[in-house]
């Protein structure tokens, strides 16, 4: 009787927390009034790498396949057609055919067709004439020999290879079709897409506005007459223009633990969630240069976190454990428990592992009588200040004496891409939760992102092993030893990840919080207002 | 008069031109610039993508070149493009200047408005409980920092009323224009209002002790006429001068109110520009607060003049 209890609870609580609110027929009409966190630099979904972009500029687009909107864990399973009608793999898994829908037009009336396909991905691989200022995705094309079209509704991804992932890599909100006949600087700051919402205008530090696009090829949808976005860095004002019902909606994965009390008190019908957002905390090693370029201090370092104490303090025990790939159950392909336990420094008992620390630094030459100063760099944010300070109060148990150096947005990866610096408090957010996009990312040789330049071509084997197998479970099985070999070199340390807040107001349904991404759901076609 | 008026046109055109050569070296000379900014938020620099912006926007040309280019492009009218928005500057910056000049014209009237007389209470009344009260209200007006009285005031808004005040850079009525610059007005007036009362209070006190007031009351004049024809129009100077100051200190107030209000204001533009490196946006945007604090500057100099006849320039 007991257990049934239990599994009635946990059934109920799974429900309340899933975000996904639906009741009755849907109401067309109203405007969805959310506010924004900070001041986009443009409406380029392909040129950012913050959900900043994506949150209000992801409804005005169509990829051509997304992960399905309502269902908060992305995967393979949950992809569904978009512009593609439906997509094929050869025989040899090395060409993926889409067939994509004729009745779709761009928002300026101009139809869409396959040429848009390709020269979408002929700019994210650098082959196109014109050129993204920035292209931080480029990685995840770099299986992709060309893309052909077949007519105007047939396009296919030629690989160099299998590689299973790409569907999903495509299947992101970061990966919009753009228009042909529409210029990488147009799209700055007059986006034009095919999505369920037309861009209307962009106040730099003021606000954002989205009207519905009467013409959207899905017939019945959007059920919003639009969406508006007022722009309040000052998180405090944000969160009183909520309560005070200002807002209908706080942004996504925006309000912290600590915050979520206040809300709830002031706001008690307010509907809130906390999702894991696949992104963790970690810190990015100088390994090139003294002290760091010995493995000893490295593996020390490792071994000295007590990564609970960060979870405890910063989220009131609201956080997760994991390697590079966000921690089970949102996360689909962490380690399992005791094979993470085993990785130095993952072990539970936490003075056992500074004990052996102190051993690996005295046998660098440090001790009670000869510390190692160094600086902690960070950028100037709360969200990487606090745990800086954390955790140069965790290495002082291990004769390293640190001072936090706090770096200008400015300057910060200008200064990692100089290697100057010691230790660095990072964030690495992830955008699609599959080690193809996380692993080349962040760990491959040559790397745009991979800031400390860790190359272990091994590894690289391993990388492009698990990349082109298409059995899942030994996909995993090899993803499990890439991790935890990751962590062993001390690669990147990765701290916690973390899990974050959203809340809407009752009358707002169909609003699904993703738990492992912050940046893939946001199209917010059939959103609508119980008003 | 009118020679010491040309002379101060001309240091006045002297001074901006100072102004602009400082402004433009200092913003260079801030570390990082708009590419690199950029490139955060696509996570990482490439140094052969951010020469090539680098050239698109200009930046790659020698200061005294781009200086020539933005003084040239001033004197036509041409305040160039935003690096953000893409917009011209003269586009984003204007519509937002009537929204920060009446929150801070509203916020000087305040001041004036609520400063003054409460200074002269307080110095007639001086030492009594009224006068007491009067100087702890005008401490706290110095004490409480602007952007904590502003959140303050939105927190008891939200919760005494369950709203907060929107900000409507448009009203249509004088009664919503009021109802929406009041209150962050009086956040951002209120330190200017405790330091007129002080001045106002310190200098009237000053004067009431002269002879001449002493002959007035002598003479049997009232105690309001003795006040106020005779003690506050000669106490009154330093005040004017003072609020003169304080107009052109008014924009580091105007930051923060404007940052908790939310109003799409001058002063919170020019800390997202400053933040985003935007320099065709922060140098005009600069320049202009210059002009505003060098012609008030002006204007309070005028005022001496015309209160006080006693004062000559240049004759």
């Amino acid at each position: 009787m007991r257990s049934v209890q239990t599994l009635a609870v946990a059934v109920l609580s799974v429900l309340a927390i899933s975000g996904v609110s639906h009741a009755g027929e849907p109401k067309s009409g109203g405007i969805l009034r959310i506010y924004h966190r900070d001041s986009p630099g443009s409406a380029s979904i392909h040129e950012g790498a913050t959900y900043s972009i994506n949150v209000p500029f992801m409804p005005i687009f169509n990829n051509l396949v997304i992960f399905d909107q309502h269902i908060a864990q992305n995967s393979v399973a949950t992809i569904r057609p978009e512009l593609a009608e439906s997509w094929a793999w050869s025989a040899d898994n090395k060409t993926l055919t889409f067939k994509l829908r004729k009745d779709v037009k761009w928002h300026d009336g101009k139809p869409f067709t396959s040429a848009d396909v390709k020269c979408t991905f002929d700019m994210l691989m650098g082959k196109s004439p014109q050129k993204f200022r920035q292209n931080p995705r480029k990685t995840w094309y770099q299986q992709v020999n060309d893309v052909t079209t077949n007519g105007d509704y047939e396009a296919s991804f030629n690989l160099k290879r299998p590689q299973p992932a790409l569907l999903s890599l495509l299947a992101s909100g970061y990966t919009p079709i753009y228009p042909c006949h529409v210029s990488p600087a147009e799209m700055r700051t007059k986006p034009i897409g095919t999505g369920p919402f037309k861009f209307v205008e962009f106040k730099a530090n003021e606000s954002i506005k989205l009207v519905k696009n009467p013409d959207y090829f899905k017939k019945g949808l959007p059920y919003l007459d639009g969406i508006e976005f007022t722009i309040i860095p000052n998180r405090s004002t944000a969160i009183l223009g909520f309560v005070s019902g200002r807002f209908d909606m706080t942004f996504p994965t925006e309000v912290s633990i600590p915050l979520l009390k206040d809300v709830k008190s002031q706001d008690p019908k307010a509907v809130c969630v906390v999702e894991p957002n696949n992104v963790s905390t970690n810190i990015i090693v100088n390994s090139s240069a003294p002290p760091f370029d010995n493995i000893d201090i490295r593996r020390a370092l490792a071994l000295a976190l007590d990564r609970k104490a960060f979870i405890q303090i910063m989220f009131e025990g609201q956080g997760d454990i994991g390697g590079t790939m966000e921690p089970a159950p949102a996360g689909l392909w962490a380690m399992p428990k005791d094979m993470l336990e085993s990785i130095p420094g993952y072990g539970p008992d936490v003075e056992k592992n500074r004990e052996e620390a102190r051993k690996l630094m005295q046998k660098a030459g440090y001790g009670p009588d000869k510390h190692l100063q160094i600086k902690v760099s960070t950028r100037n944010i709360a969200v990487y200040r606090d745990p800086a300070i954390i955790l140069i109060d965790q290495l002082k148990s291990i004769y390293i004496d640190a001072e936090l150096d706090v770096v200008d947005t400015a300057q910060w990866f200008p200064k990692v891409a100089r290697k100057d610096y010691s230790l660095g408090l990072n964030l690495t957010g992830n955008a699609v939760d599959d080690p193809d996009q996380s692993f080349y990312e962040n760990y491959a040789c040559g790397s745009e992102r991979n800031y400390t330049n860790y190359c272990n071509k091994d590894i690289e084997k391993l990388f492009d092993q698990q990349s082109a197998e298409t059995d899942i479970n030994k996909r995993k099985k090899l993803v499990w030893e890439i991790d935890k070999k990751l962590q062993e070199d001390v690669a990147r340390p990765i701290i916690f990840h973390a899990r974050t807040g959203t809340c809407w107001q009752p009358y707002v349904k169909n609003i699904t919080i993703m738990s492992n991404s912050s940046y893939n759901g946001y199209r917010y076609e059939d959103v609508w207002l119980d008003k | 008069m009118f020679a010491y008026i040309v002379r101060r046109l001309f240091l006045m055109l002297v001074t901006l031109f100072g102004i602009s050569v400082i402004i433009f070296v200092l913003l260079r000379v801030v570390p990082g610039n708009i590419v690199d900014i950029l490139f955060d938020a696509a996570g990482f620099v490439d140094p052969a993508d951010k020469a090539s912006i680098e050239r698109e926007l200009g930046l790659s040309q020698p200061i005294v070149i781009q200086y020539l280019h933005w003084i040239g492009g001033l004197l036509h009218g041409d305040l160039g493009y935003s690096y953000v928005s893409e917009k011209p500057a003269l586009e984003e910056i204007l519509p937002r200047i009537p929204i920060t000049a009446r929150l801070a014209g509203l916020a000087l009237l305040f001041s004036a408005a609520i400063g003054i007389p409460l200074g002269v209470i307080s110095a007639v009344h001086q030492g009594s409980r009224l006068d007491y009260v009067l100087r702890v209200v005008s401490l706290s007006g110095l004490s409480l920092p602007a952007f904590w009285l502003g959140l303050l005031i939105l927190m008891a808004s939200v919760s005494m009323f369950g709203t907060m005040p929107i900000f409507n850079p448009n009203p249509k009525t004088w009664l919503e224009a009021f109802t929406i610059y009041a209150v962050p007005a009086m956040a951002v007036g209120f330190r200017s209002a405790a330091l007129t009362m002080r001045i106002t209070r310190s200098s009237m006190l000053e004067i009431l002790r002269q002879d001449y007031i002493r002959t007035a009351r002598a003479k049997g004049a009232s105690e309001a006429s003795v006040n106020y024809h005779h003690a506050l129009k000669n106490a009154v100077l330093p005040v004017i001068t003072v609020i003169g100051i304080e107009a052109a200190f008014l924009i580091g107030g105007l930051i923060v109110t404007e940052t908790v209000f939310n109003i799409p204001g001058i002063a919170r533009f020019l800390v997202e520009a400053l933040r985003w490196r935007d320099y065709p946006i922060v140098q005009n945007l600069v320049m202009f607060i210059a002009v505003v604090v060098v012609v008030v500057n002006f204007i309070v100099d005028m005022l001496y003049a015309a209160i006080d006849p006693r004062i000559r320039f240049g004759d």
